[in-house]
């Protein structure tokens, strides 16, 4: 069960003492088969869950990197279908780890609510999370997928106040995703007060797991967030690799995925609250 | 509810900001309490009568209403057929109906104890107005167009560069307008605590779609009152260009419960919508969600969006404000398209016959009113938005006009 594979991954961090790793890899980037390989292999690198991006032509709430990341996938020709193929051998190589898809609305409106459910549920996907669908939009999505034991990831920022928390996590299920700025991905980063402040403030309301992402890059940044937060997300970091490793044909060097996993390996030394 | 207002199609949106299915707030968690928030003011605003006298002044005062009503008789005797009227909002300070929207959202910054402003705009229209708010203000003003449009649309640029604006080319995606609406939004996203979003057509999260429509709606009322005056009726016909559809929802709105005005809002077809160049939403495209409202979008079979294309940069956007959708789905609005080379032909006929050099945007409005204008009967009424002036347009224009050997 998807809300099972979550909560175990959370609990097992815990018992150990450190902060679960999320990475964001935006699907098909640059490639499929660059792109599968990096997928299939963050787990053994330390990623304790996994955010695959769907990709969307007018990301709006994505910095230069993951726009960029996006538009080469697209340009690749990633398909939703191709995103939920990959999706399935995740799930057939790792049993264990929790993926969730992350994204805008209109490819899955597109492909069809309830055929992208059913899909994403065969495919052995855990959750989603959808940029532009706050808790208003809930009758699009929301309320199917988690009729159908996918978990609805929500996004809480630093404009979530008392009046409006409520309303965030009040159909939350899994766990919920702290956007530490008021920015867009890959941009600035957080103080490590402004993060303990907001997690005390975000588990007055809800006790789902509370992950912190946005501007993360170093392993001394997971560590500084992953004291006070039960997880840690880092994306654009991960996806900068394979643009600083296209060549000018725009194919990706072959030992772009060995990099990306030295990078989470080092991610993951961060992650520890001993 | 009296059955009257029941049935009005002029109730729209419901609480939640949906006109039928389109419309919405389709927006990242961090806009979303800044969205209820300007919702609120602006609900507040509506019944306060300090708000409306400040409208009033400088809607008369600065902007230069009511906006003419003039009876274009040379291009009437040339078509020969019903009697065309033109609501001369190209006269608006600016040179277009841009200004009516601006004001209206930059006297609710105002009030919101905003002071700097976010504006995007494809070909300029709507960045200069903003700009020109601002300088009116004393408001801090960031413009994002895409660069190919920066280019191409060099004097109005300047003339947001003098009004002291702040111009962001946007190189993200393909650089066109839809671009500089991403750019702007992620912007705001950053700058949510203090920035508010004047967005520039009825498109976008609710409340933006049915603001920028009230705003604009001075457009429809003066014109039915003006041709009431002149005529003692009602028109048969109304027709606007259609972009995002600001100009033409300010016109439609106060026509919508008259069932003997037939409504024609025209997209551009670029080179035609057969061949895939073209703006056309609603003829060429279908629903979707992008920018914060579920609407008629042009994207590929996997709901990535594609650019649209237009001669005029203007109608150069490839979704459509969700009332047209809705007005579209329930058959009150017919929406009909003009190709390049046609609104071409009528940007000069229009400049020669009345002496009104038309922006490209309407002149897509008379293309398609050529169409029909001629087969209904003399005594019959045609009213169109001449909602702005070509001099914009004339270093696009005249080289090709020069070209054909138009000039």
């Amino acid at each position: 069960m998807a809300l099972d594979r979550i909560e175990t991954c959370f609990a097992t961090c815990k018992a150990e003492q450190r902060a679960a790793l999320g990475i964001f890899i935006s699907a098909g980037d640059p490639d499929q088969a660059t792109s599968t390989e990096l997928l299939l292999g963050l787990p053994e690198a330390g990623a304790d869950f996994v955010e695959l991006g769907m990709p969307f032509s007018d990301p709006m709430a994505d910095g230069p990197v993951i726009q960029a990341a996006s538009l080469r996938a697209i340009k690749a020709g990633i398909t939703l279908d191709k995103v939920l193929d990959m999706a399935s051998q995740f799930r057939a190589k790792h049993p264990h780890v929790p993926l969730i898809l992350m994204g805008y609305f209109n490819p899955i409106y597109i492909y069809g609510v309830d055929r992208f459910l059913d899909a994403a549920t065969d495919a052995g996907v855990d959750g989603l999370i959808m940029v532009d669908l706050p808790p208003e939009e809930d009758t699009e999505l929301c309320v199917s997928a988690t009729n159908k034991g996918m978990a609805f990831i929500r996004l809480i920022t630093p404009t979530t106040d008392d009046k409006r928390m409520p309303v965030v996590v009040k159909n939350a299920s899994g766990f919920v995703y702290y956007v530490s700025i008021t920015g867009i991905t890959g941009s600035g980063r957080a103080s490590a007060d402004s993060i303990a402040n907001a997690m005390t403030h975000i588990r007055g309301f809800t006790g789902l797991p509370a992950v912190v992402g946005f501007g993360i890059k170093h392993p001394d940044h997971v560590r500084e967030a992953g004291q006070h937060a039960d997880g840690v997300v880092v994306g654009s970091a991960v996806v900068s690799i394979i643009a600083d490793n296209l060549g000018d044909d725009g194919i990706a060097a072959p030992d772009t995925a060995e990099k990306a996993f030295a990078l989470v390996r080092d991610l993951r030394t961060g992650t520890s609250r001993l | 509810m009296n059955e009257q207002l029941a049935n009005s199609l002029r109730n729209q949106p419901d609480e939640h900001g949906k006109f039928g299915i389109h419309g919405g707030r389709f927006v990242a968690e961090t806009l979303m309490p800044l969205i209820l928030q300007v919702e609120a003011a602006w609900k507040e605003s509506k019944t306060d009568p300090e708000f409306a006298a400040e409208m009033e002044y400088y809607r008369k005062h600065y902007i230069g209403r009511p906006s003419p009503l003039f009876f274009a008789k040379r291009l009437t005797e040339y078509f020969g057929g019903a009697k065309l009227y033109m609501k001369r909002d190209e006269l608006n300070h600016t040179g277009a109906h841009k200004i009516n929207n601006v004001l209206g959202q930059a006297l609710l910054a105002k009030r919101m104890g905003k002071t700097k402003i976010i504006a995007e705009t494809g070909a300029g229209q709507h960045g200069v107005a903003s700009a020109t708010a601002c300088a009116l203000f004393g408001m801090e003003c960031e413009v994002f167009m895409g660069a190919e449009d920066v280019e191409r649309q060099k004097p109005n640029v300047d003339r947001m560069r003098l009004l002291g604006a702040k111009v962001h080319p946007v190189t993200s995606g393909t650089g066109t307008l839809k671009d500089a609406m991403n750019e702007a939004l992620r912007y705001w996203v950053t700058n949510a605590e203090t920035h508010f979003y004047i967005i520039g057509t009825a498109a976008g999260p609710h409340p933006y779609p049915a603001m920028v429509r009230d705003f604009q709606s001075v457009i429809g009322i003066e014109a039915k009152a003006q041709l009431h005056e002149a005529e003692g009726r009602l028109p048969d016909a109304i027709v606007a260009c259609i972009g995002g559809g600001s100009n033409a929802l300010g016109l439609f709105h106060p026509f919508l419960d008259d069932k003997d005005v037939a409504i024609y809002g025209v997209e551009a077809a670029g080179h035609g919508i057969e061949t895939g160049e073209h703006a056309a939403s609603l003829n060429g495209g279908r629903p979707g969600i992008l920018h914060g409202n579920r609407t008629y979008l042009l994207q590929d079979d996997e709901g990535q969006i594609k650019d649209a294309y237009s001669i005029s940069a203007g109608l150069d956007y490839p979704g459509i404000g969700p009332e047209h959708s809705w007005l579209h789905e329930i058959g009150r609005v017919n929406y009909v398209s003009a190709m390049d080379q046609e609104a071409l032909e009528y940007f000069a006929l229009c400049s020669r016959l009345e002496g009104i050099i038309p922006a490209l945007e309407p002149a897509h409005a008379i293309a398609f009113i050529a169409t029909m204008i001629g087969d209904m009967d003399k005594d019959q009424i045609v009213v169109m938005n001449m909602c702005g002036r070509g001099d914009k347009d004339l270093g696009a224009v005249l080289p090709i006009l020069e070209k054909q050997g138009k000039l």
